[in-house]
Parts: structure tokens; sequence; C-alpha cells
């Protein structure tokens, strides 16, 4: 038995195709786009070995530093609607009927690409015959916002459909944490007298703690990397009111090619990924593990 | 246990008035949830529902009635001549081969992957697997300048190849994340019975353990499916030739080259979003389940 199961050139047969995959596809490039970052270059021609000089660059650049905030604002605004997902994620288990039906219909846009749901809400925020101003306009505002092409509010304008895409998705994590927790716990609670938000606050909130802290890394992780919709629907514009640090990379990258600096870029994105799954994770690190007991 | 004595006592004494008054708050209550659930669902469904409304309208009923009009003489023709004039054909079919390629793919190298670390005795198993679970927190943007500098070297820019072999690695993590769980549990005795009467290790792969795992590998299939058919970003840079763009990038043209029809750019959203969402209608049991497991195991 142990023979058959260790031998080592099936292991190797099993391992290697999918191990050589991950490290020449994410390995290798992360290690790279460090290295590509110490060099000028535009990609097709000669590389020129220029030192730290592109990340001394870009700890001066302010719109570098710009989109920093821009995706440091949307990591803010996606970690609190995780409350509000929380809260409905509570109601649906509080044995509704029907909760199923409305998380799977909370979850369809989810499954959307990227290009529908901004051509879509293109289609809402479009200036004159959107639904939203249409819905103003006969509300009787008389002059709505152009809400992608003001850079005071652009950025509030795309973090609604980014709620809207990853609403399902957390519910449905919070759904079935919730659904785990033993019902013999809360009826419990509820013969000593807890009423219903006593129970969610005090004892449904605090077993479920723990998911609510990976849901926060996800949605912090997620928004330092968002590209997709604001690539799409405003190209980080108007004037930069909108570009986070992918699209500032992307479009230095693959606009002006300057492979070198968007490197740097594409690294330090990275860095602060890694950083900031550390840093949340050490901050809601339990002192004490909860038990069902 | 004191107070639930007590509401017992008290219901005994005032049974009818007691009862009634806690049914109506529990009511309203609770009539307040399902309005809050149902605007909530409204909210989400009702983009898609309006982009189905303006997918049957021409231009001059989409500015000249309200948005909310229901489409006075539904243009379906609006769908035959996207699918003909925007080559959402060759899109659609581009998306078909690069996502079942690559799903099967990956579902074939994840199983071996997960089956060699969770069945097998080796030294390095728990690092083999470290790796790639730290590739899960890899952002995508930190590898593309290297990747697409990499495929170009090996010529594999404008070929399908450069798409199919990012995904697969990019969607291993999650996959052998969602396997992981299921080989786990599958009983020793299996493979010790099938050992004792001189089975190979691959033929006890290969007939014994992959049929075992089916439904799994299901709901891995599809949530690798969903991935890949709405990628964008992999196909935006690595893809340049029109006739090998996938349905998400494809769409994104031809909406740029008529932006101004916005009854074509709803029949093209839809037609990209349809089969996922008739996936969705059937198999939404999976793929919940899929989407819940493959996010979440700490």
């Amino acid at each position: 038995m142990d023979r058959v199961m260790s031998n080592k050139w099936v292991i190797a047969a099993y391992v290697l195709p999918a191990l050589l995959l991950i490290l020449v596809v994410v390995y290798i490039p992360i290690i790279l786009t460090g290295y590509f970052g110490l060099h000028e270059w535009n990609g097709i021609g000669a590389m020129k070995f220029i030192g730290l000089e592109q990340y001394k660059t870009l700890i001066q650049d302010g719109k570098f530093w710009d989109s920093a905030l821009h995706s440091f604002l949307l990591a803010v605004f996606s970690t609190l609607s995780l409350i509000l997902y929380m809260i409905v994620a509570m109601v649906l288990a509080s044995r509704i009927k029907g909760a199923n039906t409305f998380r799977k219909i909370y979850l369809i846009p989810m499954l959307l690409s990227s290009v529908a749901i901004a051509q879509l809400w293109l289609k809402v925020y479009h200036p004159t015959n959107g639904i939203l101003n249409s819905l103003l306009v006969s509300l009787g505002v008389p002059n709505p916002p152009a809400w992608l092409s003001d850079s005071s509010i652009v950025l509030y304008a795309i973090f609604i459909p980014i709620l809207w895409q990853y609403a399902g998705f957390y519910i449905l994590i919070y759904y079935a944490a919730l659904k785990n927790i033993p019902e013999t716990l809360i009826e419990a609670a509820r013969i000593d007298g807890a009423n219903a938000l006593q129970i969610a606050w005090k004892i449904k909130l605090p077993l479920v703690m723990e998911v609510f802290k990976v849901t926060i890394v996800l949605a912090v992780i997620g928004s330092l990397k968002y590209f997709d919709l604001i690539y799409i629907m405003t190209g980080g514009g108007p004037n930069g009111a909108s570009e986070v640090m992918a699209s500032y990379m992307y479009r230095i990258a693959f606009n002006i090619y300057d492979f070198g600096y968007a490197s740097a870029v594409g690294f330090f994105l990275l860095v602060i990924s890694l950083v900031a799954t550390f840093i949340i994770r050490k901050l809601t690190a339990t002192k004490e593990k909860i038990e069902y007991a | 246990m004191v107070s639930a004595e007590g509401t017992v006592q008290q219901g005994r004494l005032r049974p009818q008035q007691e009862g009634d008054k806690k049914n109506i708050l529990d009511r309203i209550g609770y009539l307040c949830l399902y309005l809050i659930l149902i605007l909530a669902a409204a909210f989400q469904i009702f983009p898609l529902v309006w982009l189905f409304f303006f997918s049957l309208k021409s231009n001059h009923e989409v500015f000249h009635l309200p948005p909310l009009a229901l489409p006075t003489n539904p243009r379906w023709e609006n769908y035959v001549k996207v699918w003909n004039v925007g080559k959402i054909d060759v899109y659609f079919m581009n998306s078909v081969i690069v996502t079942v390629s690559a799903t099967v793919a990956t579902l074939i190298l994840g199983s071996l992957v997960t089956y060699a670390i969770t069945r097998m005795r080796w030294r390095g198993s728990s690092f083999v697997l470290g790796l790639f679970m730290v590739a899960m927190m890899i952002p995508v943007h930190s590898t593309l300048i290297p990747l697409f500098s990499m495929y170009n070297q090996a010529g594999l820019i404008d070929r399908h190849l450069s798409l199919i072999i990012s995904y697969i690695a990019f969607n291993m993590p999650v996959t052998i994340m969602i396997l992981l769980g299921f080989y786990y549990a599958l009983p020793r005795e299996i493979e010790e019975a099938a050992v004792i009467d001189g089975c190979s290790v691959n033929r006890m792969f290969f007939r014994i353990i992959l049929p075992m795992t089916t439904s799994v590998l299901m709901t891995t299939a599809i949530i690798n499916m969903i991935y890949n058919w709405n990628e964008f970003i992999f196909v935006n840079t690595f893809i340049s030739t029109n006739e090998l763009k996938t349905l998400t990038v494809g769409v994104q043209n031809f909406i740029g080259q008529y932006m101004t029809d916005w009854g074509a750019i709803g029949a093209t959203l839809m037609i990209s979003v349809l089969p996922v969402l008739v996936a969705y209608l059937f198999l939404s049991d999976r793929i919940v389940e899929g989407i819940a497991a493959g996010s979440i195991k700490g």
C-alpha cells in the first residue's frame, strides 16, 4: 500500500503539469514584474537597466497616488457595504419564506461579464436617455448630474454597479455561515427572552465573525485590483477622477507603452495587496476561538 | 427557563389578546422585511430587464418613449441583425472553444494534483499545496506585462492558446480548493482494497476515484466556465485580431463601432449573457454551491 501510494514517478506525473503551469504563468511573472520595474523599456526594444529610478518616479507621481487613493476609497466603500450585505443575509437566514429564491436573484449580476455590466450601467447613467436621469427628470429634478463625466461624483457613481455586482456573492457567503449556526443555540437564547435584534447582535454576529473577517480581506483585495468596470465605463476619466491603480498600470503599459514604469506600478500593486492582506489578517486575528458549545 | 414558564402562564391567563397583538406586530415586521427583500431583488434584476426591453426597441422608441415603456412592437430583428453583422457568431464560437478547452484541462490537471496531494504520501505535498493557495492572493494585473512579453516571445500573442494557458493557471487554485475537501473525505478503504487487488495508481485514479468525483467536478466545471466565459483583461491584452476575440471583448468592440444604436447594443449584450443566464436557470443550486465553496475555506 505505502509503496504504491508513494510512487515518485506517479506523483511527479500528477503534480508537475499543474505546478509548472502556475510557476510559469503566476510566479515567474511576479518576479519578472519587479525585475522589469528596474528598467527603462517600451516593450519592444532593448531593456535599459536604471536601478530604482522607476520606483523613485512612482513615489513622486501624484497621478499614481491619486489612483491609489481611489483604490483605497473603493476598499473602504466595499468594506462598509459588507454591513449592508450582512443585514440582508441575516434577514434571509431568519426562516423567511422564499429565502432561496431571493438569494438566487441577488446573485445574478455576479454571473454577467464585466462588459455587459459596464455597458448596462453606461446606459443607466446616460445623461439624457439613461433610466436614472429620466426618472429624476420625471420626479421634477431640473438638471440631473452627468454621473460619469462629473469628476466630483464619478467615483461614487462607479461604486453603485460594483455594489450591485457583488451583493449576491457576499450575501451568499454570509447566508451559508448563518445557516451553519446550530438552531438549538438560537432557540436557547429565545427561551432566555432575547429578542430578534439581541440574537442577531449578541449570538449570530459573533459566530459568523470569522467569515466576516475573511470577506473583509476579499473585499479589500478585490478593490485594490479592481479594473474591468472602470476601464470600460470611464477609462479612468474624467481627467483621472476614477483612475485606480490597476487601470493606471494598464494605460501606462498598453496605451503609452512604458512597460518599465508600468511594471513598477504592477509590482507596487502586488506588494500593496500582500501587505494589505497581512495587515487585515493581523488586525482581525481572533484571540480566542469561538466554539459552538 | 423562568421566563419561558412566565410566557406560558401569561398565555394561559390571557390567550386571545396577547396572541393577537403579537401576531399583528410580527406580521407588520414580516411584511416590512419582505418589502425590503423584494425591493433589493428588483434592484438586482431591474437593469437586466430594462436591457432586455431596449434590445427590442428602435432608437426612436428608446429616445422618445419613457424608459420603462414596453416595446410597442418588439423588434426581434435586432437580434438577427447583430448576429449577422456583428460577427457575434465568430466571437461566440471563440468563447466556446476557449472556455471549454480551458475548463476541461483545468479539471483534469486539478484532479491529478488534488489526488496526489490528498491521497498519496510524499514530502513537500503541503508546500506545493501552499504554492497553489498563495497564488490566489496574487493580482492578475501584476502578471500582465511579463505574461504579455513571454507570450510575445513564444509566438502566442493572438493565439487562443495564450488565453487557455492563462485561464488554466489562474483557475487552478480555486479548482483545487473546491476539490480538496471532497478528496480528503474519500474513505481509505477503497484504495486499500484496490491495492490489494493489484491495481496500479493510474488505474485506481482514472477508473475508481475520478468517477466518484463526478458531482463535485460538475460544480467546479460550472464555476470555471462562468469565469472563463466572462474573462476580459487577458483577451483584451493578448488578442488583437478581431476574428480571434471572445464574446466579452468582441461585444465591447462591436458596441464601440455602433455606439448609437441602442437596440443593437441591447441585443448584443443579451446574446452575450444569455448562455450564463440559461445555465443559471437550470443549474442554480450547483452554481450557488460552487461559488460558496470556491470563495471561502479559510
